[in-house]
């Protein structure tokens, strides 16, 4: 075998193990440890994380989705199911005519593209930053009304309440996508509120854009986390 | 659900509840990563996320010495057998952890080359979603597979 090392069998031996040593003591030490204990402490998720979706309020409580379907048709992997009623006189569920009657988004086929997000035309479905989903029948896995849709305060609801791992503050934390995105995808437009507010959160400030904002404005990753 | 404890003795409900912990705390995956979300899966045993702190760092590439496959990606129907035969050579007990979209429905790709859910091949224990679900997704469906075999559920 050809020494390349220059310093013998043995000596490339330890030069080798110094490497793994050195390792080893970093780690060991805490210096190098990287390692993240994901049930007990979660990484830093980005602000704008495409996890599971909400359906948001008004302030005033009335449901914001008004049951157009147009995230069923930007849907890619077909996954979202809306059907339309018109609201009743009496107690109407969402300002305007119509409101979504059913909603349902099968989690398993979704892509978390966030094209339904984007095409919403009244902010009602926004992305939460929950990823913790896993489910041991596909049946669990199609969420309904009941638990996308936020209550009365705007807390959000979730299937299982006695999940330990979830961390359903997560849930609180929407729109992040929205918040990134100038109104109408216009640059002139950056940073100005076009969306109206939510129940329990009020209106969501702008996230701050990729272009000329001043520097106070911040990197916008979490400014609004703690 | 069918549950396994409450027996009877004393005695046997403890050594199931030991054997329960050994399959839980050494389940070996086989490596059956078929697209993008084998890239998360090998993530997933890495340094930063470390399948090792639940004894799982040792992806087998043998079905013989694995307990657990994890089904990373879409499955074309020419897969599909190729998976299944996997599946048989796996000894018992083994489970199966369907990862993301495509593994459990087919996900964006409806289209006749595609198996629209890998439990249409083999019995599928805990579904994850995602597209890739990223590694925290994935440890969060072991765990969820893991609590389900410690309370009995999916003990076999």
């Amino acid at each position: 075998m050809a020494d390349t090392t220059g310093t013998g069998p043995l000596g490339a031996f330890f030069k080798g193990m110094a490497v793994t040593g050195r390792q080893f003591i970093a780690t060991v030490f805490g210096k190098g440890l990287v390692t993240t204990k994901y049930p007990q402490e979660m990484r830093e998720k980005p602000q704008r994380f495409h996890g599971r979706h909400v359906l948001n309020r008004y302030e005033d409580g009335m449901e914001k989705c008004i049951g157009c379907e147009l995230c069923a048709g930007a849907c890619p992997a077909r996954c979202i199911y809306v059907r339309g009623a018109d609201n009743p006189d009496d107690r109407p569920v969402s300002p305007g005519e119509r409101y979504g009657f059913v909603y349902e988004i099968n989690m398993l086929r979704c892509i978390f593209c966030g094209l339904c997000v984007e095409a919403c035309p009244t902010e009602a479905i926004t992305h939460t930053r929950l990823f913790e989903m896993s489910t041991t029948n596909r049946a669990d896995a199609i969420y309904t009304k009941t638990e996308l849709l936020v209550d009365e305060e705007g807390r959000p609801n979730h299937m299982f309440e006695t999940d330990r791992l979830a961390d359903f503050d997560e849930l609180g934390e929407a729109d992040g996508w929205m918040r990134a995105t100038a109104p109408q995808g216009r640059a002139a437009y950056e940073g100005q509120v076009s969306w109206s507010g939510s129940a329990g959160v009020g209106v969501r400030p702008p996230e701050a854009g990729q272009s000329d904002l001043p520097e106070e404005a911040g990197e916008g990753d979490g400014e609004d986390r703690a | 659900m069918a549950r396994l404890s409450t027996p009877p003795h004393l005695l046997t409900t403890t050594l199931g509840k030991a054997m329960r912990w050994a399959q839980t705390r050494s389940m070996w995956p086989a490596t059956f990563g078929l697209a993008c979300c084998a890239i998360e899966m090998m993530a997933a045993g890495t340094a930063h996320h470390d399948l090792a702190r639940f004894g799982m760092e040792v992806f087998r590439a043998s079905p013989r010495q694995a307990d657990l496959m994890i089904v990373a990606g879409r499955v074309s129907q020419k897969m599909a057998p190729v998976l299944r035969q996997v599946y048989d050579q796996m000894a018992d007990p083994k489970w199966v952890i369907s990862m993301g979209a495509c593994a459990s429905t087919g996900g964006m790709f409806n289209n006749y080359a595609l198996v629209q859910g890998v439990d249409q091949v083999v019995p599928v224990d805990v579904y994850v979603p995602g597209c890739p679900p990223g590694p925290q997704s994935l440890i969060h469906g072991i765990l969820t597979l893991q609590d389900k075999v410690m309370s009995g559920e999916l003990a076999r």
